[in-house]
C-alpha cells in the first residue's frame, strides 16, 4: 500500500518562463498576416479607383458604348445589370422566404422531407458557378426552352439564351443564401409574439403574415439584397445563358439577350484588340461594379444592424 | 363614424362568429401549406435536376459509341493533350487535372496560412478596435466579384510578379493561383474565426491560470478545440478554389501544359468548360466532354461539401461534450 | 356544498346544490339566497398532460364556475401554469406533448380531436407573464383579433377598439396617441393593452399567467382593480405564485403541487382552514 510518505520523489519542477519570446513572435506573426491582408485588399481597391475614378462621369454612366468600347458609355450593361438582377429578385425572394417559411413553421425536424431540404440546400451553396452555367445552358435553354418551343410552335423564342433564363439561372444559384437569412431572420422573433397572436385565436397563417414576417422583414431584406450583390457579380452562371458582348438595342423584353457588368469586364479584359486604349474603359466598368456591390452590401449590412437594434431596445 | 358604444352588438351575431369562415378559412390554410412545401421543394428539386441534367448531358461519353469514337473515357486518360479543337480532336484530360491542381495547390498555400493566423489574431489576441477594423477588410474582399479579382490578376498583378519573379510567361499558374487564394481567404478566414469563437472561454482560462502564455493557450488549447472548424473552413475553401472559373480564366493564360513549374501557364477544367463552351455544337462530342468535365467539378466539390458539413458537426458535438 | 375535488374522489357532475357559495370577504357583494347555482364554465376530468415522459399533470378534475374568479396556486414547477395552458390548448406548441382525459370549456370538449383550436383561442383568451404587445401601434394591436376575424370596416374597428380599452381600464391613458407604437407604454400599461387585445375578440374566459408578476406594486393593484372588475362578465382563471393576491382577488383557490390538485374551494376557506395539510404548509410558508 502506497502512501504519501512512500510516492516517489520527483525532480522539482522548472520555474515558468515570464516573458516567453517566440510566444511574442509568433503572436507577432498572426498580426502581420492579418495586416497584410488589409494591406492587400487596400492595393486592389486602390489601384481600380486610381485608374478608374476618372473615367466614372455621368456621361460614362448613361452612353452607350461607341468605336469598339474605346469611348462612350456602358449604359447598356448597367441597363442589362439591373434588369437582370431585378428578374433575378422576382423569381427567387417569394420561394426563397416560402421555402424559410416552411422550414421554421411547418417542418417536422426528424422528418425526411426536412433533411433532403436542408442538405439540398447545403449543397446547392457549394456548386461551382460553372456547374451552374451549364445546368442553365442544358436545362432551362435545351430542355425546356426548345420543349416550349416545340409545344407553341414558336420559332425559337424559349430556346435561347436570354434574359429569362439567366435571371433563373442566378435565382437558383442564390436561393441558399436567401432560405438561410430568412430562416434566421424568422428565428429572431421572439416566441411570446406567436404566442400571443395564437392566443388571440389568429390562425397559424395569419400568425405568420400579420406578426412574423413584418417582424423579420429587415433580415430577409437582408439576405434579398446579398443576393442581388452575388447575383451582379457572377459571370459564369450568365455566360451561356444570355449575356452578350455588344447589342445595338436594349432589353426589351424577358426573350433578349442583354450586357452586364461583370461579362463586360471579362470580354473586354482578354478579347479586346487594343488594350491600352480599353483601359479607362475598362477599369471605369470595374469600379462601377465594385461601387455597386458594396453599395449593396453596405445596405445589406446597416440594415442587419438596424435590425439587431430594433430588437435589441425593446427587450 | 363609429358606432355608439352602447349600440355595438356581439361578435357573433354581427357575423364574424365560426363556421363558414372557418370552413373557407381551414381550405385556404392548407392550400397554402402545400405552397410552402414546394417552395422547400423547390432546393431539393433544384440540387437533383442538375445532377440530373449535367450528368445526362455527359452520358453519351459513357453509353454512345458514336461519342466514343472521339471522345471516350479511356481518351481522357491516355491521350496527353488536351486540343479539341483542331482536324483531330484530342481529349487529354491530364493537362486539366494537372493545372487545376497546381493553381489549387498554389492557392490553397497562398490563403491557407494567411487566412487561420488572421483568424487566431482576430478571435484571440486583437483589441477590439482593431478587430472591427478588421472584419470590414475581409467583408469587403469577400464583396469583391471574381471577374474583378482577375481582371486585376491579369491586368496587375500578372506584370508585378513578372518583375519580381523573373518569369517569362507573364499569365501562369502563380498568378492564377495566388489571385484565386485572394478569393478563397474570406470563406476560410469567416468559418475559422467562427470556430475559434465559438470555443468556450473556459478552456482559454483553465490554460492561462496554469501559467500558459498567451500563445500557448491559443496554439495548443484554442487552436486543436476549434480543429474540427478550422478543417472545415479549409475544406470550404479548397472546395471554393476548385470551383472557381472567372479568376482561372482570365488569370492563367489557359495553355494545357503538363509542366512541374508554377510559372508557366495552366488551363483548369472550369475554365476550359467556360472558354470553350460558347463555340462548342450541341450534342456533339465536344459538347458532352465538357459536361463530363462539369460533372467531375460537381463531384469533387460535393464530395468536399459533404466532409466539411461532416467536420462541422464533428466541432459542435466536441464542444457541446459529447 | 360547494364542489370540491380532491385527487381520491371520482369526479362527479356538480351536484345541483342550493345557494352560492357565501361570500366571506367584505368586498363582494352578499349574495341572495335565491340566485341559482352558477354553471360551469370550465372543467377537466382525470386530465392528464406528458412532456415526452414527464408526467407533468396527473389526474385533474376540476369545476370552475362562471363569473368568478378561479386563482391557481403552488410552488414553482407544480403544473399549474401547464393546466392554464391547456384549457386554450396553447400547449399544442410545444412539440412532444401528450394529453389523456377530459377538458371543456362551457360546451366545447377541448381536447377532442376535432376541436376546431383557433375558435376555442377566440372564446378563450389569455394574457401572459410579461405584456407581450405587437410592434404595432396601440390600435392595430387591440384591433388585431377583429382583423383576423375579417372585421375590416374602419369606422366597426373603431367603435371596438374604444369599448376594449373602456374595459381595460386604458382608455383614457391612450385616447390622444392610439396610433402611436404599443411599445412606448409602460410595463402596466402594456398589460392593460394585452387585456384590452384580448377582450376585443369578446372571449367567454380569460386565462391570466401571472399577469403582475413583471409588474411594480401600483400597475399590480390596477390590474388587480381590472380582475375584479372583470369578473362580472367574464369567467377568469388566474395562476399567481403571491398568494395575497390570490386571497385578495379570487372566489375559489386551487392548490397544486408536483403535477396533482391538492385542494380545491373557495378562497376564503382554503386561507384560512384548509383541508389539507399540504396545502397549509404551503400557504404557511413552509415551502415553496
Amino acid at each position: 500500500m502506497s502512501t504519501a510518505l512512500s510516492a516517489p520523489r520527483l525532480a522539482p519542477l522548472p520555474k515558468a518562463r515570464a516573458g516567453d519570446g517566440s510566444g511574442f513572435a509568433l503572436t507577432g506573426l498572426t498580426g502581420f498576416a492579418a495586416l497584410l491582408i488589409v494591406l492587400m485588399v487596400a492595393v486592389i481597391m486602390g489601384n481600380i479607383a486610381w485608374f478608374g475614378w476618372r473615367s466614372v462621369t455621368w456621361e460614362f454612366l448613361a452612353a452607350t458604348p461607341k468605336e469598339g468600347m474605346t469611348a462612350g458609355g456602358i449604359f447598356p450593361a448597367i441597363f442589362g445589370t439591373v434588369a437582370l438582377v431585378v428578374l433575378m429578385v422576382v423569381a427567387l425572394v417569394p420561394f426563397g422566404v416560402g421555402a424559410a417559411i416552411y422550414l421554421h413553421e411547418y417542418a417536422p425536424p426528424q422528418s425526411w422531407f426536412t433533411r433532403a431540404v436542408r442538405f439540398s440546400v447545403n449543397n446547392l451553396a457549394g456548386v461551382p458557378s460553372i456547374v451552374f452555367g451549364l445546368f442553365g445552358l442544358g436545362f432551362f435553354i435545351m430542355f425546356v426552352g426548345r420543349g416550349l418551343d416545340r409545344v407553341t410552335g414558336a420559332d425559337m423564342l424559349w430556346g435561347q439564351p436570354s434574359l429569362l433564363w439567366a435571371a433563373l439561372t442566378l435565382a437558383l444559384l442564390n436561393l441558399p443564401t436567401v432560405i438561410v437569412t430568412a430562416e434566421e431572420a424568422l428565428r429572431t422573433v421572439p416566441r411570446e409574439m406567436r404566442e400571443a397572436s395564437m392566443a388571440l385565436g389568429a390562425t397559424k397563417w395569419q400568425t405568420i403574415w400579420h406578426v412574423l414576417l413584418p417582424q423579420a422583414m429587415p433580415g430577409i431584406l437582408t439576405g434579398a439584397i446579398l443576393s442581388v450583390s452575388r447575383g451582379a457579380g457572377e459571370v459564369a452562371p450568365i455566360m451561356f445563358t444570355g449575356a452578350a458582348y455588344f447589342l445595338p438595342y436594349l432589353p426589351s423584353s424577358p426573350f433578349d439577350q442583354f450586357m452586364e457588368l461583370g461579362y463586360h469586364i471579362f470580354v473586354l479584359s482578354t478579347q479586346s484588340p487594343n488594350v491600352d486604349q480599353t483601359k479607362p474603359i475598362l477599369y471605369g466598368t470595374v469600379l462601377v461594379l465594385l461601387l455597386l456591390t458594396f453599395l449593396l452590401n453596405l445596405t445589406a449590412i446597416l440594415l442587419r444592424a438596424r435590425m439587431r437594434a430594433k430588437l435589441a431596445g425593446r427587450d | 363614424m363609429s358606432t355608439p358604444l352602447s349600440r355595438i352588438g356581439s361578435i357573433e351575431h354581427a357575423g364574424y362568429g365560426a363556421s363558414a369562415r372557418r370552413r373557407w378559412q381551414r381550405a385556404a390554410e392548407a392550400v397554402i401549406t402545400v405552397a410552402l412545401r414546394g417552395c422547400a421543394f423547390l432546393a431539393v428539386a433544384g440540387l437533383l435536376l442538375i445532377v440530373v441534367f449535367v450528368f445526362k448531358e455527359a452520358l453519351p461519353i459513357l453509353t454512345s459509341a458514336e461519342t466514343q469514337k472521339e471522345a471516350s473515357l479511356a481518351g481522357f486518360a491516355a491521350t496527353p493533350l488536351w486540343q479539341p479543337v483542331g482536324d483531330v480532336p484530342k481529349y487529354g484530360m491530364l493537362p486539366l487535372f494537372v493545372g487545376t491542381l497546381k493553381v489549387v495547390l498554389v492557392a490553397m498555400l497562398f490563403a491557407v496560412p494567411f487566412a487561420v493566423l488572421a483568424a487566431v489574431f482576430a478571435s484571440e489576441f486583437a483589441p477590439a478596435r482593431v478587430r472591427e477594423a478588421l472584419k470590414p477588410a475581409i467583408e469587403i474582399l469577400a464583396g469583391i466579384p471574381s471577374v474583378v479579382l482577375g481582371f486585376f490578376a491579369l491586368m496587375v498583378m500578372a506584370s508585378w510578379l513578372q518583375a519580381v519573379t523573373g518569369s517569362v510567361v507573364r499569365l501562369n499558374a502563380l498568378n492564377a493561383g495566388i489571385a484565386l487564394g485572394l478569393g478563397v481567404i474570406p470563406t476560410v478566414f469567416t468559418v475559422c474565426e467562427d470556430a475559434l469563437r465559438a470555443v468556450p472561454k473556459s478552456f482559454r482560462e483553465a490554460s492561462l491560470a496554469l501559467g500558459a502564455t498567451p500563445w500557448q493557450t491559443a496554439w495548443h488549447v484554442t487552436l486543436p478545440a476549434a480543429g474540427a472548424g478550422v478543417s472545415a473552413g479549409i475544406l470550404l475553401g479548397l472546395a471554393r478554389a476548385v470551383g472557381e472559373t472567372m479568376i482561372v480564366l482570365m488569370a492563367s493564360g489557359n495553355a494545357a501544359i503538363v509542366s512541374g513549374s508554377v510559372f508557366d501557364s495552366v488551363r483548369t477544367m472550369s475554365a476550359s468548360i467556360a472558354a470553350e463552351l460558347a463555340e462548342v455544337v450541341f450534342g456533339s462530342p465536344h459538347y458532352s466532354t465538357l459536361f463530363f468535365l462539369g460533372a467531375i467539378l460537381f463531384a469533387i466539390t460535393f464530395v468536399i461539401n459533404v466532409l466539411a458539413g461532416l467536420f462541422v458537426e464533428r466541432l459542435r458535438q466536441r464542444l457541446a461534450g459529447a | 356544498m360547494t364542489a370540491v375535488q380532491t385527487p381520491e374522489s371520482r369526479p362527479a357532475p356538480p351536484p345541483p346544490a342550493a345557494a352560492l357559495p357565501a361570500a366571506a370577504s367584505p368586498d363582494r357583494a352578499t349574495a341572495p339566497a335565491a340566485k341559482p347555482q352558477p354553471a360551469t364554465r370550465l372543467s377537466t376530468r382525470d386530465f392528464q398532460l406528458y412532456y415526452g415522459a414527464v408526467h407533468a399533470l396527473k389526474g385533474i378534475t376540476i369545476a370552475m364556475p362562471e363569473r368568478s374568479v378561479t386563482a391557481i396556486i403552488g410552488p414553482s414547477g407544480c403544473g399549474k401554469s401547464t393546466l392554464l395552458r391547456s384549457f386554450n390548448r396553447m400547449n399544442d406548441l410545444i412539440p412532444g406533448v401528450r394529453t389523456e382525459g377530459e377538458i371543456r370549456v362551457a360546451d366545447m370538449d377541448v381536447s377532442a380531436a376535432g376541436t376546431d383550436v383557433v375558435e376555442l383561442r377566440r372564446r378563450v383568451g389569455m394574457v401572459f407573464q410579461r405584456p407581450n404587445p405587437f410592434p404595432k401601434s396601440i390600435f392595430d394591436n387591440v384591433a388585431f383579433g377583429l382583423r383576423m376575424l375579417g372585421l375590416a370596416d374602419r369606422g366597426e374597428l373603431e367603435s371596438r377598439v374604444e369599448l376594449s380599452l373602456h374595459r381595460a381600464a386604458l382608455w383614457d391613458e391612450v385616447k390622444d396617441r392610439l396610433e402611436r407604437s404599443a411599445l412606448q407604454l409602460s410595463g402596466g400599461q402594456q398589460q392593460r393593452l394585452c387585456i384590452a387585445r384580448c377582450l376585443a375578440v369578446e372571449p367567454e374566459v380569460i386565462l391570466m399567467d401571472e399577469p403582475a408578476s413583471a409588474l411594480d406594486p401600483t400597475a399590480t393593484a390596477r390590474i388587480e382593480e381590472l380582475v375584479l372588475a372583470l369578473k362580472t362578465t367574464y369567467t377568469i382563471v388566474v395562476v399567481t405564485h403571491n398568494m395575497q393576491q390570490a386571497a385578495r382577488i379570487s372566489d375559489r383557490t386551487a392548490f397544486m403541487l408536483s403535477g396533482n390538485l391538492i385542494e380545491y374551494d373557495d378562497t376564503a376557506r382554503v386561507f384560512t382552514s384548509p383541508r389539507e395539510k399540504l396545502t397549509e404548509d404551503y400557504i404557511t410558508g413552509r415551502f415553496g
